[in-house]
This record gives structure tokens, C-alpha cells and sequence, in this order.
């Protein structure tokens, strides 16, 4: 029988082992429906998910919430919206309890008094140009004054095809303000004109994401192995896709076979009673869905796939040791 | 079904499960060390614990707690866990 001490080194055996009883648990709530952008390409408005359901407006309401979550094993919450820093309150009510993430687009300043260790991930698409086309607004230049330095935000930057080539500059000026990023793809659910993926097009993005994680390893949270499942929608041969994804809402699922799957986990909606399909768009097509995290829980959740070879096995470590870090769970 | 009482038993028949459910290559019951860490180790995690304690729950009519799966580290607590609540029914 294989066995993980038989296939790495000490080094490796000590990564592994910060990293194998995390038993992560996480679930993704949406904070409110409202938003102060309205991105060309966002998934929550294009999809009707901000109609889903009306908010629930009783802070206490919140509060019981989050408990019954914990109750139900969640450790980690993922914040989302709309705008998660319209509503400070109710991102408090998960704060306070539990470790939690809050996406945010930077237009508000989480306030750091209240929030001291509270990880936040900043969306980006791209330069400044692209932030005007496709958000009306460079954020950029308003979110790196409200967190220059911060050590516990980073920047989640949704790379266009329109980016290939542009990459590093943008890079650049997230490491000069002193943050760091994570890179995903831009699945485009509204269909904007040049925004959908080519085949060549996702070859070119994967040498650059790579050429970006070797060139400013203190800056960019990323592995390459994440960087060959995103762009080529497939692990260890297998494609990605509606009966491979580890992120569907587990009340809601009934595949049949049924994958491996993240344990427990629920995508709700702002009223806290509606859920959504999975962690992202309600309508968007599992078969050109690009979505980072799915993607990496898709590899997490597949340990014992990859205990094939010793590399297998170093990528599994990689991508773990990725997502470990963006939600704080290990050291940057 | 019969249901061993026998603990040595016991720790076969869930090695053999084991390694069906989990499809383990390069191992028998009989070579199934009952001290290895399954998760460190095998490579095993929460979502295949609960496939493992299924079949159990089928096949001894015990159900174990997922509360209880942190000290189920490896086969031999497993074991005494199932022999013993079954002892006690
Ligand atoms: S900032 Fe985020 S939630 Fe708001 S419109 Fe843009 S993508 Fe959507
Ligand atoms: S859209 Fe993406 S994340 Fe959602 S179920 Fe389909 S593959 Fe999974």
C-alpha cells in the first residue's frame, strides 16, 4: 500500500503534516444584496442571485445564525455579497464567532479596530483600464490607499483574456503597496465581447500566471499546478465540471454517483434561509466555469487520487498549502 | 449476518472493508497494519471516514459520532470503538 511517509521526503512529510488535520469546514454567505459597483461580468447581479431572496434585516437574527453554522461544524466563513461592507454588523456577527473571510471590491475601508485580524480579499480585474471597462472605476487606486502594508489582505485578481501580456505590471502594484495576490480566471457569465477564454488563449495565461509566481514568490499566492487545473479543466485526466465539483450546496445535491465533495457546505443567501446551487453563479455553465476555489477544493478533496507518484502527491501539498493561506490557516 | 465478537476478528473484517471501499492497492486484511495513521498516513479524510462508518453502521449496527472522528486514528480504535458499543448492547 502507498503511503504518504513512502512518497515524500522529511521536508515534505513536515508540510504535509501542518497541513493534514486542518479538516477545514467551510461555507460561503452572502452579506447582503446590494452592491456600490455593478461590474460588467459579476455572477451575483447577472444571475438574479440578488433577487434570490430579501435580506434578513434583524441583526440578532445574524447572531443565532452563525451559531447554528458553528453547530453544524463550520469553521471557516467566506464572506460574500453584493458588498459584505455595507453591512459591518452582520459581517461582525461571523467575526466575532469564527474564522472569516470578507471579499470586498476596497471601496469602504474595513475599519481595523473592529476587525484587527479579519482576512480580506480585494476583487481586482485587471489594470486600470480594464477596471473602467469592466467596473466603471479603477479600485485599485482607492483599495491600495485603504490597505497599503496590511498583512492580513490580499488582492484577488480575475485575469481577463484581454490581460494576457499585462499581468506583471499589475502585479508589480500590488507587491509596491506592500500586498499580496492570489490570481483566478474570469468566467464570462454575461457574455461580454473578447472576455471568453480561447484554447490558446488559456495556454498563453498559464505560462504567465507560472512566469508571475517565479518572478515574485513573496507576492503572489499561487502553485502551479493550480494554475494547469484552472486552465485546462482537468486533474489527473478527469474534467472539471457539474459531476466533479466539490462545491455544491449539500442539501441541494443529488448526484448520483455523488463526487467527493466539500463536507457540509452551503452557499446562502442573504435572508439565511434560501440557498444557492453552489459557490458561485446560480445559472453559470459547469462546463466553462472557471471558478478559482471550486477548482482548488476540487484537488483538496481528492487527496488519496493523488498519492499516485511523489509529484502528484507535492501538488496536492501545493494547492493545500495555497488555500491554507488565503484563509489564515497557515502563514503567508 | 453474523457480526464477530472477537476483537483480532473485528480488526480484519474492517481492514477488509477498507480496503474495498477505499480500493487500497498492495494490501490484504492480513497485512493491514491496525497502527498506521489513516489520515497522515493512508491518505484517508473526513469524507471517507463517514463512507467507512456507513458500511459499519450497515453492516454492525452501530453508529459512530462525527464527533468522535478525531479519535479514530487508526484501525484499532476503530475496532475497540465498534466491539465495545456493541459489548455494551
Ligand atoms: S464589486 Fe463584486 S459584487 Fe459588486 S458588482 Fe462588482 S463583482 Fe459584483
Ligand atoms: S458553476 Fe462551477 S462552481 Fe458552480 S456547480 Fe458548476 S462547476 Fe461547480
Amino acid at each position: 500500500m502507498k503511503t504518504v511517509s513512502s512518497l515524500l521526503d522529511d521536508h515534505w512529510y513536515e508540510r504535509y503534516k501542518k497541513i493534514s488535520k486542518l479538516n477545514i469546514r467551510s461555507s460561503i454567505y452572502d452579506v447582503t444584496n446590494r452592491c456600490n459597483l455593478r461590474c460588467k461580468g459579476c455572477f451575483f447581479f447577472s444571475s438574479g442571485e440578488h433577487e434570490a431572496a430579501p435580506e434578513q434585516m434583524d441583526i440578532r437574527h445574524w447572531d443565532t445564525f452563525v451559531d447554528k453554522e458553528m453547530a453544524r461544524g463550520v469553521n471557516l466563513a467566506i464572506l460574500i455579497g453584493g458588498e459584505p461592507t455595507l453591512c459591518l454588523d452582520r459581517v461582525e456577527a461571523f467575526y466575532k464567532r469564527l474564522p472569516t473571510f470578507c471579499a470586498t471590491n476596497g471601496l469602504i475601508k474595513v475599519p481595523r479596530d473592529r476587525f484587527p485580524d479579519m482576512m480580506i480579499g480585494i476583487s481586482l480585474w485587471g489594470d486600470e483600464e480594464a477596471e473602467r471597462v469592466l467596473r466603471g472605476k479603477d479600485t485599485f487606486a482607492i483599495s491600495s490607499g485603504h490597505y497599503a502594508g496590511d498583512p492580513h489582505v490580499y488582492y484577488l485578481y480575475t485575469i481577463t483574456p484581454r490581460q494576457i501580456g499585462q499581468t506583471e505590471r499589475v502585479i508589480r502594484k500590488i507587491r509596491d503597496v506592500g500586498l499580496k495576490v492570489h490570481m483566478q480566471l474570469l468566467s464570462n457569465d454575461e457574455g461580454v465581447d473578447g472576455f471568453s477564454w480561447q484554447p490558446e488563449e488559456l495556454i498563453a495565461i498559464r505560462a504567465e500566471m507560472d512566469a508571475m509566481l517565479d518572478a515574485y514568490p513573496g507576492t503572489v499566492i499561487s502553485s502551479k499546478y493550480y494554475h494547469e487545473i484552472i486552465t485546462t479543466g482537468k486533474m489527473l485526466g478527469r474534467p472539471f465540471g457539474w459531476m466533479e465539483c466539490p462545491s455544491v450546496t449539500q442539501p441541494l445535491d443529488h448526484r448520483n454517483p455523488a463526487p467527493r465533495r466539500l463536507a457540509n457546505f452551503i452557499r446562502w443567501a442573504s435572508d439565511l434561509q434560501t440557498m444557492h446551487r453552489c459557490c458561485t453563479s446560480e445559472t453559470r455553465d459547469c462546463t466553462t466555469c472557471k471558478d478559482g476555489a471550486a477548482h482548488m477544493s476540487w484537488v483538496m478533496v481528492n487527496k488519496r487520487a493523488h498519492m499516485r507518484t511523489t509529484r502528484d502527491l507535492h501538488n496536492w501539498i501545493e494547492v493545500y498549502e495555497m488555500f491554507a493561506k488565503l484563509y489564515q490557516f497557515l502563514p503567508w | 449476518m453474523a457480526v464477530e465478537t472477537d476483537l483480532d476478528q473485528m480488526i480484519l473484517s474492517i481492514a477488509q472493508i477498507m480496503i474495498d471501499e477505499l480500493k487500497l492497492e498492495d494490501v490484504t486484511a492480513e497485512t493491514f497494519d491496525p497502527d498506521i495513521d489513516l489520515v497522515d498516513e493512508v491518505g484517508i479524510d473526513s469524507m471517507d471516514l463517514a463512507t467507512i462508518a456507513l458500511v459499519l453502521r450497515d453492516k454492525y449496527a452501530v453508529r459512530i459520532d462525527e464527533d468522535d472522528y478525531p479519535k479514530l486514528t487508526t484501525l484499532r480504535p476503530i475496532s475497540d470503538y465498534i466491539h465495545r458499543k456493541l459489548s455494551a448492547s
